[in-house]
């Protein structure tokens, strides 16, 4: 059983059970590794793609519920304009320290900023929760976003 | 291109590759070097350039996050007189002799010890580099080197006009024999251009866009991957496993059982997950099977009632104690911690006839390899280590269970595999910061003078299980770390270690070690004191650091920033916290705010460092940051605690970790000096948690002695 899946513009015919983790699909068979397991639960974001530009955790997505949606990975992200923005923001207060949460924060920030272009505070708490950085680099994460709405 | 006619005597430069190396006795490459270089020799093999004029960097020690490899970079580019742009990093390969750390001889990246570690050696590293290729210069040119200077990769005649790039002279600094490192000028701080500067990051542009590849990216040619589950009884063995329903599921090649482990391996970690539900594992828990929380607690506390070995003792503590209007006890107790590094454990290993392969993210990596060796019955030569940046360490990567567990899963099967822990895994698989019993007394006088202080660590020792020869006269010196020597002059102090090991739970350094657990309960005894004696907790602490001025220093600029005295409002407070720790001083002034329901909020943590000079500053503002949320995170919600043998919390929704909308904004404030680097990876962890519990106490009147804070202590109705 295969199951065809967009992903950054680009069809691909995928060879697994429909109930895999698209996470798993796309580290694994697909060898697009910028997509970070975390927690395996939906408790860490670190998974964090778009369907149809909505925040989706992959972990929490089985490759039978995409369907004809587009998937948008932290691969991509940069040629939208609000993850291009966000980029640079990153390197410009240098937001990462380990750098293995970033790929989903990015992604859920361009989430954000795609809804919602001058977040509040509470916006970014809201928005920004489900993301886990152990290296605790949130207040960075919060002017960086601010930033890229500047 | 290499000439084996170059092999000069040891320290030289040899034409690499048709570039310059900067190495010990080296030959060819620095993999090469790294097999045949004398053990124990001072790190060199740090810099090659090439014809194009780009300078490689090897990094000596592991990038997890800390920001050390552009901090080391800029060590390196600093004496070699070359801009960042003008340099490539590379990851050191497994050599204790090429890449040892100074300050502990392995190859390891811990303690917070990599600028006070490679200060030195990285500096002159790159000034040697400079002064042959000044030398190189000037010999074309035939003209002293006293008349040429080095600028941005190029040698510069400074009276004339010539110049000439690194790039057109690696091959003659190739051949020029190179001086003693220890011989060479390194420049005047005043003529520093890019230490003390803040500096990006080098690693931060492959973070943002998915590319950097972590350990657990590790993509092989014929790689599998593989779940793994460890009896969750520690030190069980699996007993029986449904193998047919395992390679039932699509996908799955291969049921794997090791001593401790039962590994299902598979084309991607979907079917391996899967494959290992349908495994449906039974355990022989062996005879830690009831073990719990309470019962370690129990032994703690009937062991810390009787003496440990003294780790000082100075002053007539009984007689100061006897002779004190006043007298204080108190007992505080710390929890078992998990790393919880944002990066699960993971390791890929291919074992052939004659050779390993590990891809991994490790501290240790020449740990990594004897382990790998000693299990694969190789010579260490034969195991090679593929280190890569590391998606969090705290100490967790110090070790090498994770290594153990891939080599024993990789001997089974076919080919390299990826054996990738599962969260639950990585938390009730960890190696635990120990679970610690501190006892404490101290006495005043009559004008509430501080005469006398007691502290008794009861606790498990990592350093006996890591480095035996740590050990002093039976005191784990990691386990009085900030407690045997605090900042205050204290006219009598006693203070004693008593290793008490709990049944079953492996415990591991985890980030701030023995300085994290002693700072929380000296600076919380302190202010009890300060509180008994009504005194003004920065007050009290001043007039006990009056011999100590860099103490003193930040203690001031910290209460300054934070407007300490200025009057707050119900149920908020604040809290202060000293501490000298890593090579570094530091005062913290918590803000927080109790709930009636006993609810916690940290409106502000202000930070005042002197860790003498900075390398990148920009970077140790960060590891404030994340030092403090790191260790945030735990005073308020962390504890591994074990019932039936096992570890009760799973995921991040047992173990948790701080988000956005629960973490302060961390302000870092710094006291210049010129003082010798010191460690910033763990100060904030430190420093943190007594700052809060302070800051808690003046608000509410409650003294947490037990971490984590318990909430229900709190609450005003
Ligand atoms: S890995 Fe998907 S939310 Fe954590
Ligand atoms: S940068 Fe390390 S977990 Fe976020």
């Amino acid at each position: 059983m295969t199951t065809n899946i967009k992903i950054n513009g680009t069809v691909h015919t995928v060879d697994a059970d429909g109930d895999t983790p698209l996470l798993w699909v796309l580290r694994d068979v697909l060898g697009m590794t910028g997509t970070k397991f975390g927690c395996g639960a939906g408790l860490c974001g670190a998974c964090t793609v778009h369907l149809d530009g909505q925040a989706v955790r992959a972990c929490q997505t089985p490759i039978d519920s995409v369907g004809e949606s587009s998937i948008t990975t932290i691969e991509a992200i940069g040629e939208t304009p609000q993850g291009k923005a966000l980029q640079q923001s990153w390197i410009d207060l240098d937001v990462p320290q380990c750098g293995y949460c970033q790929s989903g924060q990015i992604m859920s920030a361009a989430a954000l900023l795609a809804a919602t272009p001058k977040p509040t505070d509470a916006d970014i708490d809201a928005a920004m929760s489900g993301n886990v950085c152990r290296c605790g680099t949130y207040q960075r994460i919060r002017a960086a976003i601010h930033r890229a709405t500047a | 291109m290499f000439d084996r006619s170059l092999r000069l005597n040891r320290r030289n430069f040899l034409a690499a590759g048709g570039g310059l190396v900067v190495a010990l006795s080296l030959p060819s490459s620095p993999r090469r070097a790294a097999a045949q270089a004398s053990p124990g020799f001072a790190p060199n093999a740090f810099i090659r350039i090439d014809r194009q004029g780009i300078a490689t960097m090897v990094m000596p020690m592991a990038e997890m996050g800390q920001g050390i490899h552009t901090a080391h970079a800029m060590l390196l580019a600093e004496e070699l007189d070359v801009g960042l742009d003008q340099v490539r990093l590379e990851l050191s390969p497994a050599s204790d002799a090429l890449y040892g750390n100074p300050l502990f001889g392995p190859q390891s990246t811990g303690g917070s010890t990599s600028i006070r570690a490679f200060w030195m050696p990285l500096r002159q590293a790159g000034a040697v580099a400079r002064t042959l290729l000044l030398e190189a210069a000037a010999q074309k040119w035939g003209v002293d080197p006293k008349t040429c200077r080095a600028e941005s990769g190029s040698v510069f005649e400074t009276s004339g006009s010539r110049h000439l790039a690194y790039g057109q002279l690696v091959d003659a600094a190739g051949t020029l024999p190179a001086p003693a490192p220890e011989s060479v000028a390194l420049k005047d701080r005043k003529d520093f251009k890019i230490i003390g500067k803040p500096h990006r990051r080098l690693d931060t542009p492959g973070k943002v866009n998915g590319t950097t590849v972590f350990g657990i990216d590790t993509k092989i040619p014929g790689m599998k991957i593989a779940a793994i589950a460890i009896s969750p009884v520690f030190g069980g063995k699996p007993k029986s496993v449904d193998e047919k329903a395992a390679l039932a599921v699509r996908g799955v090649h291969q049921v794997v059982l090791t001593d401790q482990a039962v590994a299902v391996v598979a084309d991607h970690m979907g079917a391996a997950k899967k494959g290992l539900d349908a495994a449906a594992i039974q355990w022989d828990e062996g005879p830690n099977a009831t073990v719990n929380s309470a019962d370690i607690i129990r032994q703690l506390k009937e062991a810390s009632k009787t003496p440990g070995a003294v780790a000082r003792s100075e002053g007539d503590v009984e007689k100061a104690l006897a002779g004190a209007t006043r007298r204080l006890e108190a007992v505080y107790q710390l929890p078992f911690l998990a790393h919880a590094t944002m990066e699960p454990m993971n390791c890929t290993v291919h074992v052939k006839k004659d050779a390993c392969d590990v891809w991994v993210g490790t501290q240790v990596p020449t740990m990594a390899q004897t382990t790998a060796a000693q299990l694969t019955g190789l010579p260490v030569e034969a195991v090679t280590i593929h280190n890569h940046l590391i998606g969090g360490g705290f100490g967790r990567r110090l070790e090498v269970d994770g290594i153990e567990h891939a080599v024993k899963v990789a001997q089974q099967v076919d080919g390299p595999v990826k054996v990738i822990w599962s969260r639950e895994e990585d938390i009730q698989h960890d190696m635990y910061r120990p679970y610690y019993y501190d006892r404490l007394s101290a006495g005043l006088d009559a004008s509430g003078k501080l005469v006398a202080w007691t502290h008794r660590v009861s606790g498990s020792s990592v350093t006996a299980r890591y480095f035996p020869a740590g050990m002093q006269n039976g005191v784990d010196p990691d386990g009085v770390e900030g407690a045997d020597q605090p900042p205050y002059a204290f006219p009598a102090i006693h203070v004693e270690f008593k290793r008490v090991e709990p049944p079953a739970v492996p415990t591991a350094w985890w980030r701030g070690v023995g300085a994290t657990h002693n700072i929380f309960v000296v600076e919380s005894f302190i202010d009890e004191l300060a509180a008994a004696a009504k005194a003004d907790p920065v007050e009290f602490r001043k007039a006990l650091l009056s011999h100590n001025p860099r103490a003193l220093g930040v203690l001031t600029l910290a209460t300054q920033k934070a407007g300490w005295g200025a009057p707050m409002p119900q149920r908020q407070g604040r809290g202060v916290s000293v501490q000298f720790a890593f090579g570094t001083y530091m005062a913290t002034v918590a803000e927080v705010e109790v709930g009636t329901d006993g609810t916690v909020k940290v409106h502000r943590l202000v930070c005042a460092v002197d860790c003498g000079l900075q390398v990148n500053p920009d970077t140790i503002a960060a590891q404030m940051e994340g030092g403090c949320i790191f260790g945030l995170t735990a005073a308020s919600h962390g504890a591994i605690t074990l019932k039936d043998g096992r570890v009760e919390q799973g995921n991040f929704d047992t173990y948790l970790p701080m988000r956005m909308d629960e973490v302060p904004v961390v302000e870092t404030h710094f006291v210049n000096s010129a003082e010798a680097p010191g460690g910033m990876g763990e100060a904030g962890t430190a420093a943190v948690f007594p700052a809060l519990t302070n800051a808690i106490f003046a608000a509410t009147g409650k003294r947490i002695r037990t971490l984590p804070v318990d909430t229900k202590l709190l609450k005003s109705i």
